[in-house]
């Protein structure tokens, strides 16, 4: 039951000062909840007028179609092509570690966990994903790079290799706990058939649990490779500065996120090419990351009407 | 037909199949700890020999026996000392409204869906959001005052959000008992409500700041520096953190910075996990008393 505020009247007790506070409150509120449309306002705003004046320079259709990425080069060339391919390949790659991993942890804490072993991964998941980027990126450079040479002795220093492995080590955490809140929101009465039925565990999992929760699973997959996608400082540090196109986790790649921070690094002035080059990539970036979450808040919308 | 024997057989090939796939889903949880653990190991054991009061004490050197951590140190606090009190602010107020006195609406759809898309933009995108609007159009430069308002920014949703949540953790039952001595609904919030979610609005907040410390994306595209020797003296002043010290380590040719980097992650950790414990006991204190 819903109750309501008593409502001002002439008579009423709120005049002066209260009347004053309770009249103003709620507008002042307002002004300041309306700051967080102004940020979306202003990325939006910022980089797409900093595009625009990039656009004047270069024709959109060589940042689309153009294979090469040399912005910093004496012959110049604008395709953005190599810097996408740079973070599809992260992002897959995190996906092949992340998405078996992640669902495994999900199922053995929804099916299989009992309470006390929950107790204890849940909040050492949660440090998992707590640790800051930059230091799975030195633990990528330092401790998976060399490991990963010992397999492949023709792997670069730089690969974008290390540096899926260890974002798709970054997204296991957000996966295993999106997709458990799914799975656990699959209502009881639906295993308490199965297991009526003789089933065991595995198949409640796989064939009752697994298909009613997964669109809700499939949301947070695609939440987490957006955030493999921004992920910035893993790939700065271990998968090098080399844009290009030919899809070998063993070389070197740029990835979007990773231009982006080369070119801040260097004191570039304003108005210059090279400085609203990354203000175009990151308007690419994320129109990209912006469609994915989009996506993934679609897909769950479905997912909570179908549990209901 | 299927015979008792027969069934006898399928039925131990299917505990035994679920036997099978519970070990293969328990050693994928047991992955991401593993992982926790090596890497902290590895960094622990990195670290060994090159932390000492020296390193915390003294500033960034380009010989890798005399660099030090104070500059990032003292920058990362001066960071949080803006970020901090004014996403706080900023956040409990979105909160307030949204939970109290928004009505259902186009405007409010509007905030809410827009609170859960900038939750979900890459934090370097907020750098380059502070580079074009604090940097450049306002002109605070290259300074700290531009770092911790990005940071105000990036953190903001994530204290939103937790704000929301110790709202609605508020009892019914106490707002109702304010309106029935004939409070009005602001006086409510600020005597009733508010202290009633404080601690969870705080707990949040500070889980928010120990983000943020670890943030080293947004406040490069800002325009921290890699290498200062001096503390910054006032808003407008350049400055360093400590994730971007680690990352200037990290890439320097010299093997031994390895090491000065490693030791910087055991500094950051430990104080993120003291952020962290202070979140989780105020959480604690306070849980079981309603």
């Amino acid at each position: 039951m819903q109750y309501n505020a008593p409502v001002k009247t002439e008579s009423s007790p709120y005049a002066g000062r209260t009347g004053l506070a309770e009249w103003l409150a709620p507008k002042i509120l307002l002004a300041v909840s309306l700051l967080s449309i102004a940020t979306t306002a202003g990325i939006v705003v910022i980089l797409l007028t900093e595009s625009c004046a990039f656009f004047q320079e270069v024709s959109i259709r060589e940042f689309l179609t153009n294979p090469k990425w040399t912005p910093l080069f004496a012959s110049r060339n604008f395709g953005v092509a190599p810097l996408v391919a740079g973070t599809a390949m992260v992002t897959a790659g995190a996906c092949v570690v992340a998405v078996p991993l992640g669902l495994g942890c999900a199922i053995y804490l929804s099916e299989y966990a009992p309470e006390r072993v929950r107790r204890i991964l849940k909040p050492l998941l949660e440090i998992l994903a707590g640790i800051p980027t930059i230091v799975y990126g030195y633990f990528a450079l330092t401790a998976v790079t060399p490991f990963l040479t010992l397999i492949f002795p023709q792997i670069k220093l730089f690969n974008a290799l290390s540096a899926s492995i260890v974002v798709g080590i970054m997204i296991l955490p957000m996966i295993a706990s999106l997709s458990e809140d799914a799975m656990s929101a699959v209502p009881s009465v639906m295993r308490d058939a199965a297991y009526a039925l003789g089933s065991t565990r595995l198949e409640v999992a796989l064939k009752v649990v697994f298909p009613a929760a997964f669109s809700g699973i499939t949301a947070s997959v695609v939440l987490a490779l957006s955030r493999a996608a921004g992920e910035t400082m893993i790939v700065t540090l271990a998968a090098g500065a080399l844009p290009n196109l030919n899809f070998n986790y063993l070389d070197s790649i740029q990835t979007m996120t990773a231009y982006i921070v080369q070119v801040s690094k260097g004191d570039t002035p304003r108005g210059s090419i090279e400085y609203l080059t990354i203000f175009a990539v990151g308007l690419t970036l994320f129109a990209i990351t912006f469609l994915m979450n989009i996506l993934a808040k679609f897909i769950s919308e479905r997912f909570k009407e179908e549990i209901r | 037909m299927i015979t008792g024997e027969a069934l006898r057989r399928r039925v131990i090939r299917r505990k035994r199949r679920d036997a099978v796939f519970h070990g293969i889903f328990l050693m994928c949880a047991l992955a991401g700890v593993a992982v926790l653990f090596i890497l902290l190991l590895d960094v622990v054991k990195k670290s060994a020999g090159w932390l000492d009061i020296g390193f915390i004490t003294s500033f960034d050197s380009r010989k890798f026996e005399e660099a030090g951590m104070a500059a990032g140190i003292v920058g990362s606090l001066c960071l949080i000392a803006i970020a901090a009190p004014l996403s706080f602010v900023l956040g409990v107020a979105t909160a307030v409204y949204l939970e109290e006195f928004a009505k259902p609406g186009r405007i409010n759809w509007l905030i809410q869906t827009n609170i859960s898309n900038l939750a979900g933009v890459p934090s370097i995108v907020y750098g380059l959001l502070g580079l074009a609007i604090f940097v450049r159009y306002l002109g605070f430069g290259r300074s700290v005052l531009s770092g911790g308002l990005t940071l105000t920014l990036l953190i903001l949703p994530i204290v939103i959000v937790a704000s929301r949540e110790a709202i609605r953790a508020v009892p019914a039952g106490l707002r109702h008992a304010s309106y029935a001595l004939g409070a009005g609904k602001w006086t409510t919030v600020l005597r009733v409500v508010l202290p009633s979610a404080l601690p969870g609005m705080l707990t949040g907040s500070i889980l928010a700041v120990s983000r943020a410390l670890g943030e080293t994306a947004p406040i490069l595209i800002v325009g921290a520096v890699t290498y200062t020797a001096k503390l910054p003296q006032s808003l407008f002043d350049s400055f360093t953190a400590m994730p971007i010290q680690i990352y200037n380590w990290t890439g320097l040719p010299k093997e031994e910075f390895r090491h000065v980097a490693a030791a910087g992650i055991v500094v950051l950790m430990i104080v993120l996990l003291s952020v962290n414990a202070l979140a989780i006991m105020l959480r604690n204190k306070y849980s079981g008393k309603r």
